[in-house]
């Protein structure tokens, strides 16, 4: 993986995604290791994401790595009306590898063939987020001890959220089973569905989450939106009936946890927090560990 | 039956050296002139549309002289002529006929259907990956990932 870009999962073989999950887990019992102060990383986040961009940027620093950037286009040469192909070429010259955020889908993809230094994408509009993806299957090796014969719980806007097709996509590698809650409107898309169906996979799908509880090894939350209803009624029926609260957590398994990609916000009550099987804060934090092994490996210091 | 096929080839053979597109569907003769860059061409060009084809209803065909076109280059019309064949003159005889195959890959001739895909922001020209494996033919771009589907295809 030296040298090579990350735009989407797919870009990894399995076997590269579990040496990058074997490293991540290196790095969480030993974070501190300077084994990139000669590099430059550069994070170009064209749209905000401050979470994302810390996360990176924490990861590059406990590496040693000096962190070059800017966390809008606002205060970039974009807004003089610089091409993405030029500002990719300049940014080239200071860094080793860049870190890149952008509204418009494939504008990752494009960098990765016009920048003469490793691209990782930190998501391209609406389609990949394969960070987000690596940390997730990472924070699932850890709680259950496996990836494979897992029953997933997916819950909340299947239609429109990237982070849970990126990971069904790579989750079907694993001979998962997979429990699909969400309301009719915002049911997984078909061209997700396809790998799950090639592999022989069992998806069952619902629409009341109660369901799935006794029956998950995790459960994947994601927020409604209201945009995402052409008739604001329909969001109104649907908008708390895939809320999580911890009464509800009662049937649940005691190897169960709870993911969400963050921010969350009413989806998951404050009161499930507090309860053991919530994960989502430590999900976040695994996130340094997955891209401290992300750079370390592209990078070829490890 | 012999005079009929002799008829039939003088009128595909009515040029010397070059190369007949025949069974192009009529209302996009046009468009693969476009897409072959044939409008500038210095060449000799026939071109008829609108002719009746008992195969294929309404058709139009297009003859190039001393023009000669290498497989990748005449798979582009594909998309809008998947049934074309191609006939190749040399000395007013018909020396290969074969069938317009669709390719793996699309590049340039077809815009994204995303508005928010990179392509359609930036100076890039456009490829595509083709999905042959379902009923309907459809573009999947390699860029934002999205499928663009026959009928949404607008060409550049």
């Amino acid at each position: 993986m030296k040298n090579r870009s990350l735009i989407s999962i797919t870009d990894f073989t399995k076997e590269e995604q579990m040496q990058i999950l074997s490293l991540a887990a290196d790095f969480e019992k030993n974070p501190i290791q300077k084994i990139l102060s000669d590099n430059v990383v550069a994070t170009l986040f064209f749209e905000p994401s401050t979470r994302t961009r810390l996360s990176f940027e924490s990861a590059a620093s406990r590496l040693g790595a000096q962190v070059i950037g800017f966390s809008t286009a606002a205060s970039s040469s974009v807004s003089k009306g610089e091409s993405l192909k030029d500002t990719i070429l300049t940014v080239s010259n200071y860094s080793d590898i860049i870190v890149m955020r952008h509204p418009k889908e494939g504008s990752a993809r494009y960098a990765s063939e016009v920048s003469p230094v490793p691209i990782i994408n930190a998501g391209d509009g609406a389609n990949q987020h394969p960070t987000q993806t690596l940390l997730d299957m990472y924070s699932i090796l850890k709680t259950q001890g496996t990836l494979d014969n897992l029953n997933i719980a997916f819950i909340g806007d299947l239609k429109y959220g990237r982070t849970v097709h990126s990971l069904s996509i790579a989750l079907s590698q694993f001979n998962t089973t997979f429990h699909l809650v969400s309301p009719e409107a915002l049911k997984l898309p078909s061209y997700v569905k396809r790998p799950i169906k090639e592999k022989n996979l069992t998806y069952h799908q619902y629409t009341d989450l109660h369901e799935v509880i006794p029956k998950a090894d995790i459960i994947y939350m994601t927020r409604i939106q209201r945009e995402r209803f052409s008739d604001p009624m329909e969001y109104e029926k649907v908008k708390n009936a895939y809320n999580l609260d911890n009464s509800m957590l009662v049937e649940a398994k005691e190897n169960m946890r709870i993911l969400h990609p963050l921010p969350r916000v009413n989806e998951i009550s404050t009161d499930v927090d507090s309860n053991p099987k919530a994960y989502y804060f430590q999900q976040a934090l695994n996130g340094v560990f997955v891209r401290q092994a992300l750079l370390a490996t592209i990078l070829g210091a490890k | 039956m012999e005079n009929t096929e002799q008829r039939k080839e003088l009128k595909v053979s009515a040029i010397e050296n070059g190369t007949v597109i025949d069974h192009i569907p009529a209302k996009n003769v046009f468009q693969v002139i476009k897409i072959l860059n044939l409008h500038k061409s210095d060449e000799q060009i026939l071109f008829g549309t609108n002719l009746d084809s008992k195969k294929f209803g309404k058709k139009g065909i297009i003859k190039v002289s001393k023009t000669f076109f290498e497989s990748d280059e005449i798979n582009k019309i594909a998309m809008v002529a998947p049934n074309a064949t191609l006939i190749v003159i040399r000395d007013f005889k018909v020396t290969q006929k074969k069938r317009v195959e669709i390719p793996d890959e699309i590049k340039k001739i077809v815009k994204c259907f995303n508005p928010n895909c990179i392509t359609n922001n930036e100076d890039i020209p456009t490829r595509f990956d083709v999905i042959k494996n379902e009923d309907a033919l459809k573009l999947r771009c390699h860029y934002c990932e999205k499928t663009t589907s026959k009928e949404n295809m607008i060409f550049v």
